[in-house]
């Protein structure tokens, strides 16, 4: 029996249309657009100038604060403005703009170094260059990866759990990395237990990715310390929370963390980001990037370096093809929808996402049947027809009562509604009104 | 890039292809089979009683949508044809017609439309139609016509009993069981269908086929039926038990009256049963409790629809009690 979590959850089409395409590299863009704020919490602020001259990996934006993160030049060149654009968010964020300089090899050059497999660095040192190195959650997340590891001396912890899930239909970034980067993964997983000082970690991956699965699997076998599970496919398995109950039956509490029960959990490409940056000295500069759709010419799997405008992807794989209604950044289940191309990559983007007419439209929303089907895939236990009903009629003191806040955002309640209500839309506003409520409060 | 918007919605950007009108049009598929028995059980006055349920039902919702509370018209929605095909399997095959159109009046005008249409009305809108018939005209409503040699005459006036109705008889003059069982059908006729009673609950294993199809169409789980029958089962089991010659064993029951169709078909209905399994578990048992305690001890025969229309009323009640475990309430987990 496949491991997974027991409540909830659905298995909309996979449509991993580039599970066997090779990551391609791209060569650098003319111009790169580096937004200031691509992690969760504090933006970082911008420490370059117009026309300054600035090096590839140099740090162009200190972290704010302890929630925050370092950005770094993702190429060598001059930067030209700071600006403000509209990022994947929707919102306009400040940003820096570089022009690549053409003529430095730095820009050009094909980073594929050896691998190496010592350690040698000291637990604090690791957090800390983690911290200095700008990275974060790179499985969508974007929370800064120092802060997961800085754990206070009193906290037990025995289990780090790597997450390889990519439970998102179409997305195959992770998936790509784990194949073909499967050795650097592992080390990078050393590193992360020598940091945390624990001796066990699990790579939990689900079974559509079965060669990913034997790869770890093959090369786990000198290492007894790092399990190999393998995960039913069943969305929304990547969600921490999820992952942590489905391979270690724990169950972290309401409003908690995985570290209540004693985890750390960590993506691949974050992992992968890790090993550069502890083995070869470089901050995170790029990531994969999935661009994919059903009638793209030639979907494909890429390794971008940060600021690229989704532009340039898009050409890449043939252009926007005719008929297309919507652009999102992301997976399908949780992904946002772009305005237009030109917003860049950044930390966050796993992949884009080119949906044509007759995927994109909604059906229009009837009345609610009450037929319990949003209730029964809700993967934390919640009534999305009830919280999106309180939040209609602005009652958000109830529906916190019933736990909106604890809504992961799945999107497997609309998903699912043969009424076609727009259930995550109401419950997202009523929890922004809710946290609003809750901030004056205090 | 094309001249057409790109759209900018909220995540999730994908549908399953559920739709509740697919949903509905399962549910008329599933009650196919019984349809064709009672077609050949009643003959043309199956086939007449139906057709004039539905029709009026459709009708109905579509005059006091358009004309009285000028809506959006939801006749295709598939829910009223639904409520008509039910409400004439909860009725005798020889029925004047117009009692029919004025059970699908009370069904679609009083129990649907009133309380604000599909999803917002807490009574199965067939059952309300039934009883209301039930309980005024009394006497048409319990004429069984048996079971017709030339199924394609119009028939009337020849009636039978329900087997429910022969034990209810019999226990009342002070029959003992095995005196009464030498008038009813055998077990094997009830499951196929040869007996006195409503349209629709003719064959058990029609209905139970139709129910096995929403099941695993997963219209409906398991849970409301399963409960229900065998809540059902224990409790007539005991008094069968107890007193083998004043009640009738518990396939009697199960597989007599309303029992199969009240189970699959009727407490199932999606918006007037409860939306958690649990709460579903809780229901069923209500409504069989309530159901063996009517047939046993009640003056009516039947108890099913009554039994459910109670338990629809708590539906509200058992959705506010009955909640899904959140995730995360308890600690389960303990760090090793
Ligand atoms: S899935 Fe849709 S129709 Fe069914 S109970 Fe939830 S909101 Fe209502
Ligand atoms: S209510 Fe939230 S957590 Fe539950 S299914 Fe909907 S989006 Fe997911």
């Amino acid at each position: 029996m496949l491991k997974t979590f027991p409540k909830g959850g659905v298995h909309p089409p996979e449509n991993k249309l580039t599970s066997t395409k090779t990551i391609k590299r791209l060569p650098a863009p003319k111009v790169v657009y580096v937004p200031i704020s691509q992690h969760i919490g504090i933006p970082a602020e911008i420490i370059v100038d117009r026309k300054d001259k600035v090096e590839i990996g140099q740090v162009i934006a200190r972290s704010g604060g302890f929630v925050s993160s370092n950005i770094h030049a993702p190429v060598a060149g001059t930067v030209t403005k700071l600006d403000m654009i509209i990022d994947t968010s929707g919102y306009k964020k400040q940003c820096i703009v570089i022009r690549t300089d053409a003529k430095n090899e730095s820009n050009f050059e094909e980073i594929d170094f050896p691998l190496k497999k010592e350690i040698t660095l000291q637990p604090e040192e690791i957090v800390q260059r983690i911290s200095d190195f700008g990275i974060v959650g790179l499985g969508g997340a974007t929370f800064p990866s120092h802060v997961k590891l800085n754990i206070k001396e009193d906290r037990k912890l025995d289990c780090l759990i790597i997450n390889g899930v990519e439970c998102e239909p179409y997305l195959t970034a992770d998936h790509r990395l784990m194949l073909e980067k499967t050795k650097e993964i592992l080390v990078g997983i050393q590193i992360l237990m020598h940091a945390l000082r624990v001796d066990r970690a699990i790579i939990g991956i689900e079974n559509n990715k079965k060669d990913a699965i034997e790869a770890f699997k093959t090369l786990s076998v000198q290492e007894p310390r790092i399990q190999v599970a393998a995960l039913k496919v069943k969305y929304p398995q990547g969600g921490e929370k999820q992952l942590v109950r489905a391979l270690l039956n724990r169950e972290v509490p309401k409003n908690g963390l995985p570290l209540d029960v004693g985890v750390v959990v960590h993506n691949v490409g974050t992992v992968y980001a890790i090993y550069q940056a502890i083995q070869h000295n470089r901050p995170l500069m790029e990531r994969v990037v999935t661009v994919t759709g059903k009638k793209l010419e030639k979907p494909s799997n890429f390794w971008v370096k940060i600021g690229t405008p989704i532009k340039d992807l898009v050409e890449e794989v043939g252009g926007i093809p005719e008929g297309t209604r919507k652009i999102v950044s992301g997976g399908p289940m949780m992904g946002k929808a772009l305005k237009s191309t030109d917003v860049p990559v950044t930390k966050g983007t796993s992949g884009i996402l080119v949906i044509s007419e007759d995927e994109a439209s909604r059906g229009e929303p009837k009345n609610c049947i009450r037929c319990g089907e949003c209730v029964s895939v809700c993967p934390m236990g919640l009534e999305p027809h009830l919280l999106m009903n309180l939040s209609e009629k602005n009652m958000f003191e109830k529906a916190a009562q019933e736990d909106i806040m604890t809504c992961i955002e799945c999107g497997s309640c609309s998903y699912v509604c043969p009424s076609h209500r727009p259930l995550l839309d109401y419950i997202r506003f009523g929890k922004n009104i809710t946290k609003e409520l809750q901030s004056k409060k205090v | 890039m094309s001249d057409q918007p790109i759209i900018v919605s909220a995540s999730p950007h994908v549908h399953s292809d559920r739709t509740s009108q697919k949903l509905m049009y399962d549910v008329v598929i599933a009650l196919i089979p019984a349809f064709l028995v009672s077609l050949y059980v009643f003959g043309i006055n199956a086939m007449i009683a139906t057709a004039a349920a539905v029709i009026s039902c459709l009708l109905f919702e579509y005059l006091i949508q358009k004309y009285l509370m000028k809506t959006e018209v939801t006749i295709g929605d598939g829910s009223a044809l639904i409520t008509g095909i039910l409400l004439a399997f909860n009725l005798p095959a020889g029925i004047p017609i117009w009692m029919i159109v004025m059970g699908s009046l009370v069904a679609i005008g009083v129990a649907k439309l009133s309380f604000g249409g599909l999803g917002f009305n807490i009574f199965n809108p067939a059952l309300v139609g039934r009883v209301f018939l039930l309980i005024s005209f009394p006497v048409q409503m319990t004429l069984w016509p048996t079971a017709v040699e030339n199924n394609t005459t119009v028939v009337d006036a020849v009636t039978g009993a329900t087997t429910l109705g022969l034990i209810k008889e019999g226990v009342q003059f002070g029959e003992t069981m095995t005196e009464i069982s030498a008038q009813l059908p055998s077990n094997m006729d009830m499951l196929l269908g040869i007996t006195g009673g409503s349209l629709g609950e003719m064959s058990a294993l029609a209905l139970i086929l139709g129910g096995l199809f929403l099941i695993i169409r997963k219209v409906i789980t398991w849970h409301i039926p399963v409960t229900l029958l065998v809540t059902m089962a224990v409790l007539t089991g005991i008094f069968w038990w107890i007193d083998p010659e004043h009640y009738a064993s518990p396939l009697i029951h199960l597989l007599s009256g309303g029992a199969i169709l009240g189970a699959f078909f009727m407490a199932t209905d999606l918006v007037t049963s409860p939306v958690t399994k649990k709460g579903m578990v809780v229901f069923a048992i209500g409504i069989g409790i309530l159901t063996v305690v009517i047939r046993l001890f009640g003056s009516y025969p039947e108890g099913i629809s009554f039994a459910i229309l109670i338990m629809n009323a708590f539906v509200p009640l058992i959705n506010t009690y009955f909640k899904p475990r959140r995730f995360g309430s308890k600690i389960k987990a303990k760090i090793v």
